[in-house]
């Protein structure tokens, strides 16, 4: 019991770097571990798969992860305001599907323009999401037993759109542009020079403004630090991206940052935005943390939980237009298999519990790179299917493990 | 002290289907005062409460309310007349930090963006003017918090929208002796800030602690309401569990064996 009288106001401590460091080890050591695990994953995978295959780290394998990871990671960052509130959305997956067939359909059979199938697909997915919602908070059915059942229905809803299995391409150059085209390098770099000033910029002007109101600040040092990071892992990125990735450059040329990455890095700034500056995201996490509280706080909990299921279908269905927009075409598969675990997994693997209260849209993109690693590393390394399965469902478990175990010692050491 | 109750009841009647667990409850609280409602299992203690913040509908009786009657029919009115209840389960989310907690439901937001550096020093001016001085940090997550910590928390956070009065369930029950000694000063405090305390408690020895009056229920009737300076331990013993203790409480031909 941490009683301990100190004489002044009770505000946060004065920051120090020494202080962050400390508080930080603090909170890993009580459990508190973050998105920790799934960094340390992400290098160990990262240096393992560089050492034993070099192709590995060059700029169209990077490439390759980038856009291979894209769909999944998207679709996790919605599951992650479902997993917030300790519920799960099993349907996800074919949901994704699902809106790729309306967007193929409207796009290919109906010869709609891209702006309107996207619309289609998009709208679509916030109505999955609606329903689901509804039957969830004002019905009272486990979100187990109604994504489930989706997941079954959505499969046979799936079939039909693409007319009993056949496969239907996607010829819109827009679509095919997010997956399969990249920026130029100079807008490349301009893109990264801008979002590193605004980062810079939002941290300074907060911390700028919190000090002259006589509150805890951030130290000049930890901002120093944290643009220097993404300042150094993006000029890198972007470096690395803006190699010629062609075989035969005079043929074609191939680099820049694929048009993807921006897109998600789009929604990642949103949802993040949602749930940490609005008061929605605040009654995300009460709701999570504790549905009785949140009530009596006030707080529709009903439109919280519809909410939630809303943004997770409707990400499902940017998820389904990137996968439309990477395979080119949509069958009976898309959003099947192993679409829904995967994105699940990414969602746990970066740091999500699974018991609500706890997590980050940052988590889905760190989980989805671990889940993107695993499987073009394997790849790499010439392995099948089967042992990558074994392999992700292992990491799946461990990962799971690990926020179980967590909560555990952090119980014992009472920070949960 | 202060000639008219912030808080007054008169003549109130509750019933649950047959059951009437409230019969003729006449109770006050008075400004600057901590007033110990005290009962038996099954007194009516809860229920009262309830029918004080808005959770329960009363039958009959009048509800009066800074000298003026009112209609308290949900939880929401009862807070916007300055009435707010601690619950024994405190109602705390562990995931999020005092200041989060304590404005959960009523944020402060600029715009679309929520106002943290507002709130921060709200909470922090709350918190001093309570002098509480045991939490390291008010960013800390509740999760971190002891017991006593996390009673003084759903404390503050009722205090802070300038509430006239605070009803406590039960507050230090779950309490060690030190944290039980902290959180009877922070009541005795809130009294001297010049709030009307309503304190349920099991606990004599907490009851004589802190409070200026006691009023003690009997099998749903109000048995007395007295100064606490005026009885002793025993008196209110027998209060709680007969009903009369000499000359206080309820007169035999009226009902005891109700």
């Amino acid at each position: 019991m941490s009683t301990t009288t100190i004489p002044e106001k009770p505000v946060a401590q004065a920051p120090t770097i020494g202080g962050n460091v400390r508080g930080y080890l603090e909170r890993v050591r009580g459990g508190d571990m973050g998105a920790l695990p799934a960094v340390f994953g992400l290098v160990v995978l990262c240096t393992a798969f560089a050492i034993l295959r070099p192709v590995f780290l060059s700029s169209i394998n990077f490439a390759n992860l980038l856009t291979q990871g894209a769909a999944i990671s998207v679709i996790a960052m919605g599951l992650v305001f479902v997993l917030l509130l300790g519920e799960i959305d099993l349907s996800a997956g074919f949901t994704s599907g699902v809106c790729a067939a309306v967007l193929a359909v409207t796009l290919t059979n109906n010869g709609q323009p891209w702006y309107i199938a996207v619309v289609a697909a998009i709208v679509t997915g916030v109505v999955i999401g609606a329903s689901l919602g509804v039957l969830v908070a004002k019905l009272g059915i486990p979100s187990f037993v109604v994504t489930l059942a989706a997941f079954l229905a959505f499969q046979g809803l799936l079939l039909i759109l693409v007319n009993e299995g056949t496969n239907i391409a996607i010829r819109d150059q827009t679509i095919i542009a997010i997956e399969n085209k990249n920026l130029p390098p100079t807008l490349g770099w301009a893109l990264y020079i801008g979002c590193v000033a605004i980062y810079a910029a939002v941290q300074i002007v907060r911390s700028g403004r919190r000090a002259r109101r006589g509150l805890v600040a951030d130290p000049a040092t930890v901002i120093a630090f944290r643009v220097g990071l993404i300042a150094v892992l993006g000029g890198l990125a972007v470096y690395a991206l803006n190699l010629e990735r062609s075989r035969n450059a005079l043929l074609v040329s191939l680099k820049g940052v694929p048009i993807v990455v921006p897109i998600v890095l789009a929604l990642l700034i949103l949802w993040t935005f949602v749930l940490r500056r609005t008061a929605f995201g605040r009654h995300v996490y009460a709701v999570g943390g504790n549905a009785e509280a949140a009530r009596r706080a006030g707080i529709s909990v009903d439109r919280i939980r519809i909410s939630a299921f809303v943004i997770c279908s409707g990400m499902a269905s940017v998820g389904g237009i990137i996968a439309a927009s990477q395979a080119s075409s949509v069958d009976p598969n898309t959003g099947g298999s192993d679409v829904l675990l995967f994105a699940v997994g990414a969602a746990v693997i970066g740091g999500t519990s699974l018991f609500g209260g706890k997590g980050r849209v940052l988590d889905a993109i760190l989980g989805g790179a671990v889940v993107a690693v695993i499987n073009n590393g394997m790849g790499l390394m010439g392995y099948s299917a089967s042992v990558k399965y074994i392999v992700t469902g292992s990491v799946l478990l461990l990962a799971a493990g690990v926020d179980a175990l967590s909560r555990k010692r952090a119980a014992a050491s009472g920070l949960r | 002290m202060s000639p008219q109750p912030v808080l007054e009841i008169r003549g109130l009647d509750k019933s649950f289907g047959p059951v009437q667990v409230l019969h003729d409850v006449a109770f006050s609280a008075f400004a600057g005062e901590v007033t110990a409602l005290v009962g038996d299992n099954g007194a009516g203690k809860s229920t009262l409460v309830k029918c004080l913040g808005g959770i329960h509908s009363i039958d009959a009786g009048e509800y009066i309310f800074d000298g003026k009657p009112v209609h308290v029919a949900s939880p929401r009115e009862a807070a916007e007349l300055g009435i707010e209840i601690v619950y024994q389960d405190l109602a705390l989310c562990d995931n999020l930090d005092i200041v989060q907690n304590m404005f959960l439901g009523r944020e402060k937001k600029s715009g679309l963006v929520l106002d943290e550096a507002t709130m921060e020093e709200m909470a922090a001016k709350t918190l001093d003017g309570l002098s509480v001085r045991t939490v390291k940090s008010i960013r800390q997550l509740v999760s971190s918090l002891s017991g006593g910590q996390r009673q003084t928390v759903a404390i503050a956070k009722a205090v802070l929208w300038n509430s006239k009065v605070v009803i406590l369930d039960e507050p230090t029950a779950a309490l060690g002796v030190a944290q039980t000694a902290q959180v009877l000063e922070l009541v005795r405090r809130l009294a001297d800030n010049g709030l009307s305390v309503i304190l349920i408690s099991h606990n004599l020895n907490d009851v004589f602690a802190v409070s200026d009056r006691i009023a003690a229920l009997y099998l749903g009737r109000m048995a007395a309401q007295v100064k606490t300076a005026d009885v002793t331990h025993s008196q209110v013993v027998e209060l709680i569990t007969s009903g009369r203790s000499g000359e206080l409480g309820l007169k035999n031909a009226n009902g005891v064996t109700a």
